[in-house]
C-alpha cells in the first residue's frame, strides 16, 4: 500500500453500485399494430410483399430484400415445422422462462421465414428439425397484444416434414 | 483505395472477467498508451480518433466516448464513434484506416473497448421488448440453432466444435493478454462442461471480458518514421445484409462471402488458402470456425470442418486460425473485432511474440456482428503490393 | 480532396410524439424520397451510412431494424455511427475520397418521445461522479446560459429574441414542429423552468428522420443538372470535440466549434446562410461568435433546433437545409453546423457552395 505524507491511503474503491432507471413507452408501429390486433383475436396475420410475393411472419411492415412496405395481410394457420432449435440451459438475470427450455425456429405453413418460439409438451431429447408443431394459445381473457399469447408450440404428431421442404428457411 | 495506410502501433489490455483495478477511463488508456508506446508516439502526434464499442447498454453510459474524450487525448481533435454490433471493432479500425487513406489525416488513433463487468451483457442484449416473448437467451441462444443447421447440412462429426474450443485455448497459452488461460483443457473437459445452449457446451462459448484494443494508423510518410516494421493495409471492406428475409442463408451469408471477395481482390489474393499465411477471425462459438472457413473461401461448402479435423487451422497447420486464442479466449465484445484486426497486423509485422506464426507475410482480420449480417475485414501485409 | 456534393435531401416532419409509426416506418418514406430525388437508382449507391442511438430508442442494436427497412439486398457496403447523422455524413465524405465509388446514402432517425429525453441525456455524463446525481440536460444547459449572462455575453431578452425569430421563421418550414408569432415581452413574462432558461429557450422534444445523398465530381454535376439543382459542394468539413467535464471548461466558450470553423474555412468568404444546431437560445449566441459569423449572415431560416429537435437527426437536417438553399440558388455559400454532448461538447462545421 502506498502512503501519502506518511499516512496510509484507504483501500482503493473498486466498485460502486449506481442503480439507474429509465422508462420507455414504445410504439409498436403501424404494421406491428395490424399484426397484434390479429394476435389479440387468436389470429396470425402475416404480410405478403407486393413485389417478390414472399410472406413475412411476423410481419414488420416492409420486405427486407425489396425495401418496400407490405400491406396485404395473409392469415396463416398456427401450424408449422421446426427448422432448427437449441436447448437453453443458461440462467441469467431477468429470465422469464424456467430452464431448460427449447427455443425453436419454426416456419409456419404458408410463411416464408421462420421465427423463434418456445417449444413444450415434448421431451427435450425428442425435439428435431422437421418436427410438425402447432400453437397453444393462452386463454382469451389472458391475452395481450404480444406474441406471448402463443404460450408455446407443441408437437402435432404428424409425420416429420422433409429436410428439402424447409432447407430454404435455415 | 487512395493513399497507403499502415498499422504502426498496437496495444491491448490484459483481458479479464472483471478489471476491478481500472475504471472505464483506465481501461481505454491502458490500451491507447500501449499503442502509442509501441510506435514511439505521444498523444500530441494523434490527429484524429475513432472509437468503437458495442451497445452502450453494456456499460450503462450513453455515447461514452463523449465522457472519455478528455482521457483519450481527443480534446480539440476530430472524434468519431462507430457502432455496427459485433463487427464494430473491425469497422472502427476500417473507419480509422479510411481517414488515412482518404488523405485527411496522417496519424489516427483508434480504440475499441468493452467493460462488460459494469453491466450485465446478456440482459443488455436480451431486453424485455413489448410484443415479443422473452425467449432468446443471449447471443448463444441466437446462434446455437444456426450451428445445429450447419451440423445437419454439412454432416460434420460432433467433436469438431470441441476441437476448436481446445485448439483456441491452447493457443491462448501463448498470449499473455488472453482472458482465459486453461492449460489443462482437453476434448473431455469441453465435452463434460454443461450444455448451455445445446448443442453448445459452456467451454465452446466465448467468455465475457473487460478489455480494450488500440492501434495507431499512419500514412506512408509517418509510418516510415516509426521504429518498428509497419503492417500495410492492403484491403478493407464492410458488407451488410438484412437480419431476416425469406431464403436467407444464415450459415453461409452472402454479405460475408462478398466482403471476403472484396478484400482478396484489393490485396491481390487469388487462392485464399494458399496465399494467406494466417487469419484472426471472429469465432465466439466454436462451430463458427468451420462455418467461416467456408464463408471465407478457405474450404468448399460443407467441408470447413475438415480443416479443423485435419489440423489445418492449428497453430502449426497450413492455415493457422486465431493463433492469439481468438474470441473464445478473450471477448471484450466491442474490442473483439479490433483485436482480430490488430493481431493480424502483429503477425505480419513480426510482433506477435510467443504466438508468432513464422514467416507470416499476409494475414486476414475478420469480424462479424448482428445476426451474422454485418461483416468487416481487412488484409494486412508485411510489404505493400 | 475529391469534390463531393449534396445532391438530394429529405426529411420527415418533426412531431412531438409519433404514436402510430415506429422508427423504421418514419424512416422508410424519407429514404425512398431522397433516393428518388437524387436521380440514382438504389443499386447505384456505393456506400450507406447511418446515425442513431440505442439509448434514445431504449433497445440495443436499434439501427439493425432500420437497415432492414431501407433495403440491404443484395448486400451493401454499410456502416453506422452512434452519433447524429451529420457525423455519418462525415464518414461518407471520407469514404468517397477513395475514388472507387461515386455516391453515398446517409440517413438518421430518432424518436426522442419514447423515453424521458432530459433524463436519458443524463447518461451521457461521467458515470461515476456526475450521472449518479441525475442532472438533466436542461439543467446542464442552464448552467451554461447562466455563465454567459454573468459574463455579460447575452441577456434573457436577447435569448428570447432568438426564440421569437426562430419560431417566426419556422412558419415557412413545413417540417417544423413549433412555429408562430410570439412577442419577446410575453415570453419573458413566463416563469423559468431551470433558471435562467424559460420554456422558449429550450428545444422541443421531437421524433424525426432525415437523409441525404452525396455524389462525387461529374456524377454530382450530372445528377443535379438533370434535376435542375445547383450541386451543393462540400468545400469545407471539420469536426472537433471538447472535454466533457463541465468543471474543466469555460462554458462561455466553445473551442471545438471555433477550431472546426477555422479548419472548414468559414472566414475565406462571406456566408449567406448558416444553419446552426443550437438546441438552446443562448447557444446560438455563443456559436455565432465562435463560428465567426456576422450580422450579414442569415441564421437558421428553417427555424433551427428551437423549432424541431429530433435527436441524432437535427444535425443532418442543418446540412440538408443549408444544401437546399444552395440547390435552389438562394445561397451561394452556406454553413451547416451540428453539435453533440452536453453544452456543445462536440461540433461539426460544413461549408457548402454552389458552382
Amino acid at each position: 500500500m502506498s502512503t501519502q505524507q506518511g499516512r496510509p491511503l484507504p483501500d482503493p474503491i473498486k466498485m460502486v453500485t449506481i442503480p439507474s432507471r429509465l422508462d420507455y413507452t414504445i410504439t409498436p408501429g403501424e404494421a406491428p399494430t395490424r399484426f397484434l390486433r390479429g394476435i389479440l383475436e387468436g389470429r396470425i396475420l402475416a404480410e405478403r410483399c407486393p413485389k417478390c410475393g414472399k410472406v413475412y411472419m411476423p410481419p414488420r411492415g416492409s420486405c427486407a430484400t425489396c425495401a418496400i412496405p407490405t400491406k396485404e395481410q395473409v392469415e396463416l394457420s398456427a401450424k408449422g415445422t421446426v427448422t432448427t432449435f437449441c436447448v437453453v440451459n443458461l440462467p441469467f438475470y431477468g429470465q422469464a422462462v424456467e430452464i431448460p427450455y427449447v427455443c425453436a425456429s419454426v416456419v409456419l405453413d404458408g410463411a416464408d421465414l421462420p421465427f423463434f418460439c418456445l417449444l413444450a409438451e415434448c421431451p427435450v431429447e425428442e425435439v428435431r428439425p422437421g418436427m410438425r408443431v402447432e400453437a397453444v394459445w393462452c386463454e382469451p381473457s389472458e391475452r395481450k397484444p404480444s406474441l406471448e399469447n402463443i404460450r408455446y408450440m407443441k408437437p402435432t404428431g404428424e409425420p416429420d416434414a422433409t429436410y428439402e421442404s424447409f432447407k430454404e428457411h435455415l | 483505395m487512395g493513399r497507403w495506410c499502415a498499422v504502426v502501433g498496437v496495444g491491448q489490455t490484459r483481458h479479464a472477467a472483471k478489471r476491478g483495478d481500472l475504471s472505464m477511463v483506465g481501461l481505454v488508456r491502458e490500451a491507447a498508451i500501449a499503442a502509442l508506446e509501441d510506435c514511439d508516439l505521444s498523444w500530441k502526434d494523434v490527429e484524429a480518433l475513432v472509437i468503437g464499442k458495442a451497445p452502450d447498454m453494456f456499460e450503462g453510459v450513453m455515447q461514452p466516448e463523449l465522457y472519455l474524450a478528455d482521457a483519450l487525448g481527443a480534446v480539440g481533435k476530430p472524434m468519431i464513434r462507430v457502432h455496427t454490433a459485433g463487427s464494430v471493432g473491425g469497422s472502427t479500425a476500417l473507419v480509422a484506416a479510411h481517414l488515412v487513406q482518404s488523405g485527411q489525416f496522417s496519424r489516427v488513433l483508434t480504440v475499441a473497448f468493452e467493460k462488460q463487468s459494469e453491466s450485465e451483457a446478456t440482459w443488455a442484449i436480451t431486453p424485455k421488448i413489448p410484443f415479443q416473448p422473452p425467449l432468446v437467451a443471449g447471443a448463444g441462444g441466437y446462434f446455437a440453432p444456426i450451428i445445429r443447421s450447419y451440423i445437419q447440412r454439412s454432416k460434420a462429426p460432433a467433436d469438431v466444435g470441441l476441437r476448436v474450443a481446445v485448439k483456441d485455448r491452447k493457443n491462448a497459452m501463448r498470449n499473455p493478454f488472453a482472458h482465459l488461460h486453461l492449460p489443462d483443457i482437453d476434448i473431455e473437459t469441453v465435452a463434460n462442461s454443461p450444455l448451455l445452449w445445446d448443442p453448445l457446451h459452456y467451454l465452446e462459448c466465448c467468455p465475457s471480458s473487460d478489455g480494450a484494443c488500440a492501434m495507431v494508423l499512419a500514412d506512408e510518410q509517418a509510418a516510415r518514421k516509426t521504429p518498428k516494421k509497419p503492417a500495410w493495409v492492403l484491403g478493407t471492406a464492410m458488407k451488410s445484409e438484412p437480419t431476416m428475409f425469406p431464403g436467407r442463408n444464415q450459415i453461409n451469408p452472402r454479405a460475408g462471402r462478398e466482403c471476403a471477395a472484396s478484400v482478396y481482390r484489393q490485396a491481390g489474393v487469388r487462392n485464399p488458402r494458399e496465399d494467406i499465411d494466417c487469419a484472426e477471425i471472429y469465432v465466439p462459438f466454436s462451430w463458427y470456425e468451420p462455418m467461416w472457413m467456408e464463408n471465407l473461401g478457405f474450404a468448399p461448402e460443407n467441408e470447413g470442418w475438415k480443416m479443423t479435423l485435419e489440423g489445418a487451422t492449428a497453430f502449426d497447420g497450413d492455415m493457422p486460425i486465431n493463433p492469439s486464442g481468438g474470441v473464445l479466449s478473450s471477448n471484450p465484445i466491442g474490442a473483439s473485432g479490433m483485436l482480430r484486426f490488430a493481431e493480424a497486423a502483429m503477425q505480419v509485422s513480426g510482433r506477435a511474440g510467443e504466438h508468432q506464426v513464422s514467416g507470416a507475410k499476409l494475414a486476414l482480420g475478420h469480424a462479424y456482428g448482428g445476426g451474422s449480417q454485418f461483416f468487416s475485414m481487412w488484409m494486412v501485409g508485411s510489404e505493400k503490393r | 480532396m475529391r469534390e463531393v456534393a449534396v445532391v438530394s435531401f429529405a426529411q420527415a416532419r418533426s412531431v412531438r410524439r409519433d404514436i402510430l409509426r415506429n422508427e423504421v416506418e418514419i424512416l422508410m418514406p424519407v429514404v425512398a424520397e431522397v433516393v428518388a430525388a437524387s436521380g440514382l437508382s438504389r443499386d447505384r449507391i456505393g456506400f450507406t451510412v447511418s446515425g442513431s442511438c440505442d439509448y434514445l430508442a431504449g433497445v440495443p442494436f436499434s439501427f439493425v431494424m432500420a437497415l432492414d427497412g431501407v433495403g440491404a439486398w443484395p448486400p451493401i457496403e454499410e456502416s453506422h455511427v452512434e452519433m447524429d447523422g451529420a457525423w455519418a455524413m462525415a464518414e461518407a465524405f471520407t469514404r468517397l475520397q477513395h475514388g472507387d465509388i461515386d455516391s453515398a446514402l446517409v440517413f438518421c432517425f430518432g424518436k426522442s418521445s419514447v423515453g424521458d429525453l432530459p433524463d436519458v441525456l443524463t447518461l451521457q455524463l461521467d458515470p461515476y461522479l456526475v450521472a449518479p446525481l441525475w442532472p438533466d440536460s436542461i439543467s446542464v444547459a442552464a448552467l451554461q446560459a447562466r455563465a454567459m449572462i454573468d459574463a455579460g455575453l447575452t441577456s434573457e431578452r436577447e435569448m428570447a429574441e432568438v426564440a421569437v425569430r426562430s419560431r417566426r421563421d419556422a412558419r415557412q418550414n413545413p417540417y417544423a414542429q413549433l412555429s408562430g408569432d410570439f412577442s419577446v415581452d410575453a415570453l419573458l413574462a413566463e416563469p423559468c423552468i431551470s433558471s435562467p432558461l424559460r420554456r422558449h429557450d429550450c428545444p422541443p422534444i421531437s421524433d424525426g428522420a432525415a437523409a441525404i445523398v452525396l455524389a462525387a465530381g461529374d456524377v454530382a454535376r450530372g445528377l443535379c443538372e438533370k434535376n435542375g439543382r445547383t450541386p451543393a459542394w462540400i468545400r469545407g468539413l471539420d469536426h472537433r470535440v471538447d472535454a466533457q467535464n463541465l468543471g474543466v471548461r469555460d462554458l462561455t466558450k466553445c473551442p471545438s466549434a471555433r477550431i472546426a470553423a477555422e479548419k472548414a474555412g468559414v472566414s475565406a468568404a462571406p456566408i449567406d446562410v448558416a444553419e446552426i444546431y443550437a438546441p438552446f437560445t443562448h447557444q446560438e449566441i455563443l456559436l455565432r461568435r465562435e463560428l465567426g459569423l456576422d450580422s450579414k449572415t442569415r441564421i437558421n431560416p428553417s427555424g433551427g433546433a428551437l423549432a424541431a429537435n429530433p435527436m441524432m437527426v437535427a444535425g443532418l437536417i442543418r446540412i440538408g437545409e443549408a444544401a437546399s438553399r444552395v440547390h435552389k440558388g438562394e445561397a451561394r455559400r452556406a454553413l451547416a453546423h451540428a453539435t453533440a454532448g452536453p453544452c456543445l461538447q462536440q461540433n461539426l462545421v460544413c461549408i457548402l457552395e454552389g458552382e
